[in-house]
């Protein structure tokens, strides 16, 4: 049976397919379109993407039938805000607006609640939707959270709700993290959130903010599904851990070439192991060396092997975006894509690398589908 | 009633076919325009109601100056064009 993952691009969407002949492209769609999220649903096996067509907005689209014919959903879309509304200056300047900006992620909600998504956005709001898609509604609780005025933008220009982790044993337990404004947990479903994540650091504030858990820039937050419990993070600051569902986070440090980087993917079983994609901070943000590699840790962060075999080693500039690494329920297969357009597909955990192209357009979101 | 005419370029998302349709403001126009076509609405419009940073529109010609608003006015005979900059990448 082939496996199949699901690539969003810059210019498009690429479906890819391995079976026992190898890797290969076998459907594209929505090409010459922003495609800046797409999600397979274990649940129903429906896909979706998310457009973002610049000057006309942001979209969503669902598939039903494998990526074969696609419909156009409705986009969540943010509330009026209260007459009269200013919002609370930011460090960076005025409150930002109530307005779509981004669709940074969808992500399926727990195996007992069918049709409901989560939807992470940017300027920071986390949408729900209890139909499939088919209305969403903000996640008021969070978004009118007093610390959520004062997160900012890391990287872009507003801050992005990109991360979300819903705990299998329970989807009432939701985990989500924000570039710039940290780590928050809730335990009911999402009537109320706190802000978690003791621990992290941003070597880059002034000494009195660096634990401050609201100036923490997450760049991807990941769970280990057989434990959920213990919780990855790759940190603008370096690569950090958690094992008690991210009240508290340990600093990994002296990780070679780099603790810098964007994606994490944590193994589906084995809570000790996780791959990561070094480059160098802050803005620079290439491969140290000008050499991709990933690295792995199988030993709950205590060391890390660095993965280098069929990636390129000379004059290579890829970086790996924070949604374009993912791996396979069996924890083996890894599939990577860069912002110069190659994509990389691993069958045995990272140790090797095959090549499927080096002429995608920008990779923004990897995905391979999963079962229920 | 005044025209209601979108770009070649919002076609591929959603066709929005020129309409004659009520209203004395850009606002009131769009709306009855939008009230047969949602899908339209959220391609030209902003989650605060407002033109799309990057879209434009003219009334016979002259650029509207009330972009949050849609308050400019227009007659039974004009002509309001919605299109966008033609910036890619």
């Amino acid at each position: 049976m082939a496996t199949r993952a699901h690539v969003a691009t810059r210019k498009g969407l690429f479906t890819i397919e391995g079976t026992s002949a190898g890797w290969s492209i076998v459907r594209t769609g929505f090409l010459g379109d922003n495609c800046s999220a797409v999600t397979h649903d274990p649940r129903d096996g429906a896909l979706y993407v998310a457009l973002d067509h610049g000057h006309f907005g942001s979209k969503l689209h669902r598939s039903r039938d494998g990526g074969h014919t696609w419909q156009e959903i409705p986009a969540p879309k943010y509330p009026a805000p209260p007459d009269g509304w200013v919002g609370t200056p930011t460090m960076f300047g005025p409150a930002y607006e109530w307005n779509l900006r981004l669709i940074w992620t969808i992500v399926p909600g727990g195996a007992s609640e069918p049709g409901v998504l989560w939807c992470g956005t940017s300027p920071g709001g986390l949408f729900r939707s209890d139909d499939g898609g088919d209305s969403w509604s903000l996640n008021r609780p969070l978004w009118d959270e007093p610390g959520r005025e004062a997160w900012v933008g890391g990287g872009a220009d507003q801050p992005g709700l990109h991360s979300i982790c819903v705990d299998p044993r329970d989807p009432r337990h939701i985990a989500v993290a924000v570039s710039t404004g940290g780590v928050w947990r809730t335990r009911d479903g999402g009537l109320t959130w706190s802000l978690v994540g003791k621990g992290l650091r941003a070597a880059f504030a002034p000494p009195e903010q660096q634990f401050d858990q609201l100036f923490q820039d997450v760049h991807c937050l990941a769970a280990c599904p057989a434990r959920p419990d213990v919780m990855w993070v790759q940190h603008h600051n370096g690569i950090f851990r958690s094992t008690d569902g991210a009240d508290t986070f340990s600093e990994i440090t002296d990780v070679q070439p780099s603790v810098f980087g964007f994606p994490v993917a944590a193994h589906p079983t084995d809570p000790e192991t996780a791959w990561f994609v070094p480059a160098i901070k802050d803005e620079k943000r290439y491969p140290a060396d000008a050499r991709v590699v990933v690295n792995r840790t199988r030993d709950g962060g205590r060391t890390f092997d660095t993965l280098s075999a069929g990636l390129p080693q000379v004059q290579a500039y890829d970086l790996v975006y924070r949604h374009a690494l993912d791996v396979d329920d069996t924890g083996n297969r890894l599939v990577m894509g860069s912002t110069t357009g190659s994509l990389w597909v691993s069958e045995d955990g990272g140790d090797a690398w095959h090549t499927l192209s080096e002429h995608l357009p920008p990779v923004y979101a990897v995905r391979f589908e999963k079962r229920a | 009633m005044p025209t209601v005419r979108f770009t070649e370029n919002l076609q591929r998302h959603v066709l929005c076919p020129t309409r004659d349709v009520p209203g004395t403001t850009v606002r009131e126009a769009l709306d009855q325009y939008f009230a047969t076509n949602a899908r339209a609405r959220d391609y030209v419009l902003d989650d605060l109601g407002r033109l799309r940073k990057h879209m434009v529109a003219f009334v016979d010609g002259r650029q509207v100056t009330d972009r949050s608003g849609l308050s400019d006015a227009v007659s039974p005979l004009s002509a309001i064009d919605i299109i966008q900059s033609l910036s890619g990448g």
